[in-house]
């Protein structure tokens, strides 16, 4: 087989890039991070743009409106508009940014500090006690209630709203990072390491940081995925990111009140939604699948 | 197993404090001073100063902290700033609509997704393991708002089956409570169905391997005793840990869910009393909650002796 010749790196790139999940959900979430880069040039309008005659209308609904000069320019709103005549087709484009960037720091963050607190408790059993104690009282409230204590805190908006998630993400990464390292620590390569007077800054970064890296990989996809839920979920309720700024939460909560009458200012943003987070999920099973083989066998 | 309990339960303090630290000092820290809240926009200097007082605020902070963990055991999680009533009175007022979505959501998923999990795991890599282990990775994904609004899209404004939102009391008639309630559990039901169904398959799966299976089929039992009696019984201990785990999802999805269907529940005061600032109430329901799930997990760990005896402690 072709395969022996190649480097052992090769050839797990080679499995991931096979793995069907992996490719569908990462073509799908691929597609989504272009849509949200390219959002101006994918026939939206400005996001935030008020028509008042044009309120609550269906999708495909056609008009004309002035342009600076005074001319008529035919605009149509694809997917309809919302309660402010505001075009339900960019919001969603636009809404995108926000999805992603909100996982994408929530997953970053709470990774970065999560790893840090991990090793520490992992490696430093003096420590190990009271650092999980802690963990233990954070990870008793139920996540989305913590998001909200938090937010309840913050004047609303994007940074409260990313640490808000971020916060009980981060026990989450410490058990995992901690169990990691316990059990590396006990292997006899990081023994003969500590035996040949290896210090421990070393140590720690050369043998046991390397082998957190696939599993934060794979668990740093399902953060993103969650953390995208959470932040729509907050918007939604009306304590996220402040109503105006286009996030697919925020148009499902302007499409509440006129739900019965105009689904679809909640299913179109809804259906984006869950496909955004599926995509995610897929991408994340099919890189345990192939990167973390101890990993699937557990779940 | 007397000692151990006591042990586990000792267990929980530190977590609960710790909890309750948080707690006190996340809504102390917040910009803006409860009296000035309470006092409202048109109070002066001396009225503020009084509702300070009369809320023991002028104290020092650890004071604070312990006359209001004293108050919060006997039951006074004090007065609610925008509703201006007693907070105890106002949970037990919101209590049920929460209590009736749990319980119909949990055994919702458990008649659903305990057989479904073992049918995937006795099928599996069939057609049927498949279709099953696909809807849960899709259940995973769907935002339980966007399938609250899915389900009423289709079943109450299209169908008109059922009624769209809000809530009947049990008193009022089982039927109109259950015929409420059906549409958000459904919906609340699907991620921890999802959940659920994966862990069934997998613990399954492990039992499925071992000899004491193999025998079982040899003395020639029934493929659905073996399942039922061999396989699941000594699967069960995973089982009931996710579905403990799974709580902290449910109390969750049941704030989203009482939103979404305007059940006047504890979820939908939560999100009331944010919106309005309150803080004893936002403090008093997480709280609540946090304790509800720390219990439910201990008792969990306590029910594994009585479902697997080979567990003693």
């Amino acid at each position: 087989m072709a395969t022996a010749t190649l480097s052992p790196g090769r050839q797990t790139l080679r499995r991931i890039f096979r793995n069907p999940s992996v490719l569908i959900g990462g073509t799908l979430v691929l597609v989504i991070v272009l849509m949200g880069l390219f959002a101006p040039l994918l026939g939206t309008r400005d996001p935030s743009d008020i028509s008042p005659k044009d309120r609550n209308k269906p999708p495909g609904y056609e008009t004309t409106v002035r342009d600076y000069d005074g001319n008529k320019v035919p605009v149509v709103y694809r997917l309809g508009s919302d309660t402010l005549g505001r075009d339900v087709y960019s919001r969603i484009i636009y809404g995108a940014r926000i999805s992603l960037i909100v996982g994408i720091a929530v997953a970053a963050i709470s990774i970065s500090i999560g790893t840090v607190i991990g090793v520490i408790a992992g490696y430093f059993r003096w420590l190990d006690g009271i650092i999980m104690r802690i963990m233990d009282g954070l990870m008793a409230i139920p996540a989305i209630l913590l998001a909200i204590a938090v937010v309840s805190l913050f004047n609303a908006g994007l940074a409260s709203v990313i640490i808000a998630i971020t916060v009980p993400e981060v026990p989450r990464v410490v058990r995992l990072v901690r169990s990691i390292v316990l059990s590396i620590r006990e292997e006899p390569y990081v023994e003969a390491a500590i035996t040949a007077g290896t210090r421990t800054p070393l140590l720690l970064v050369r043998h046991v940081l390397p082998n957190t890296i696939a599993p934060l990989i794979v668990q740093g996809t399902f953060i993103v995925a969650s953390a995208i839920i959470v932040e729509a979920i907050l918007s939604f309720l009306g304590i996220g990111i402040p109503p105006e700024v286009p996030t697919w939460g925020n148009i499902m909560a302007e499409g509440r009140s006129v739900f019965q009458i105009f689904p679809h200012n909640i299913l179109y943003p809804g259906l984006v939604l869950a496909l955004t987070v599926l995509s995610i999920n897929m991408l994340g099973d099919g890189l345990r699948d192939t990167l973390d083989p101890r990993f699937a066998k557990r779940v | 197993m007397v000692s151990y309990l006591l042990r586990r339960i000792l267990a929980t303090i530190p977590v609960m404090l710790f909890v309750a630290v948080f707690i006190f000092l996340l809504l102390r820290l917040t910009p803006g001073d409860p009296a000035t809240i309470i006092a409202g926009d048109f109070a002066n200097e001396t009225q503020v100063a009084e509702i300070r007082e009369k809320l023991g605020l002028d104290e020092p902070m650890v004071t604070q902290f312990f006359v209001w963990i004293g108050n919060m055991v006997q039951g006074d999680f004090g007065e609610s700033f925008f509703y201006k009533k007693q907070v105890s009175d106002l949970i037990a007022s919101r209590i049920e609509p929460t209590l009736s979505l749990s319980l119909l959501t949990i055994v919702l998923t458990v008649t659903i997704a305990v057989p479904m999990g073992t049918l995937a795991a006795y099928k599996q890599g069939s057609w049927l393991d498949r279709g099953i282990m696909g809807f849960s990775v899709l259940g995973f994904s769907l935002p339980v708002f966007v399938i609250g609004y899915a389900l009423i899209y289709l079943f109450s404004i299209k169908l008109g089956w059922l009624p769209v939102q809000g809530y009947q009391r049990i008193s009022d008639g089982v039927g109109g409570w259950l015929l409420r309630l059906l549409l958000p559990s459904l919906a609340l039901a699907v991620i921890f169905v999802a959940f659920i169904a994966r862990m069934t398959r997998t613990s399954v799966l492990e039992v499925l391997g071992e000899d004491y299976i193999r025998t079982a089929r040899a003395k020639g039992q029934t493929e659905t005793r073996v399942l039922l009696r061999h396989a699941l019984r000594n699967a069960a201990v995973p089982i009931v840990t996710v579905i403990g785990l799974a709580f902290a999802i449910l109390i969750g999805g049941v704030v989203v869910t009482e939103s979404v269907f305007t059940l006047p529940g504890l979820g939908l005061l939560t999100v009331e009393a944010v919106l309005a600032r309150d803080f004893p109430t936002i403090q008093a329901v997480i709280l609540l909650f946090s304790f509800i799930y720390v219990l439910i997990n201990l008792m969990i760990d306590v029910s594994y002796t009585l479902l697997d005896p080979r567990i003693r402690y």
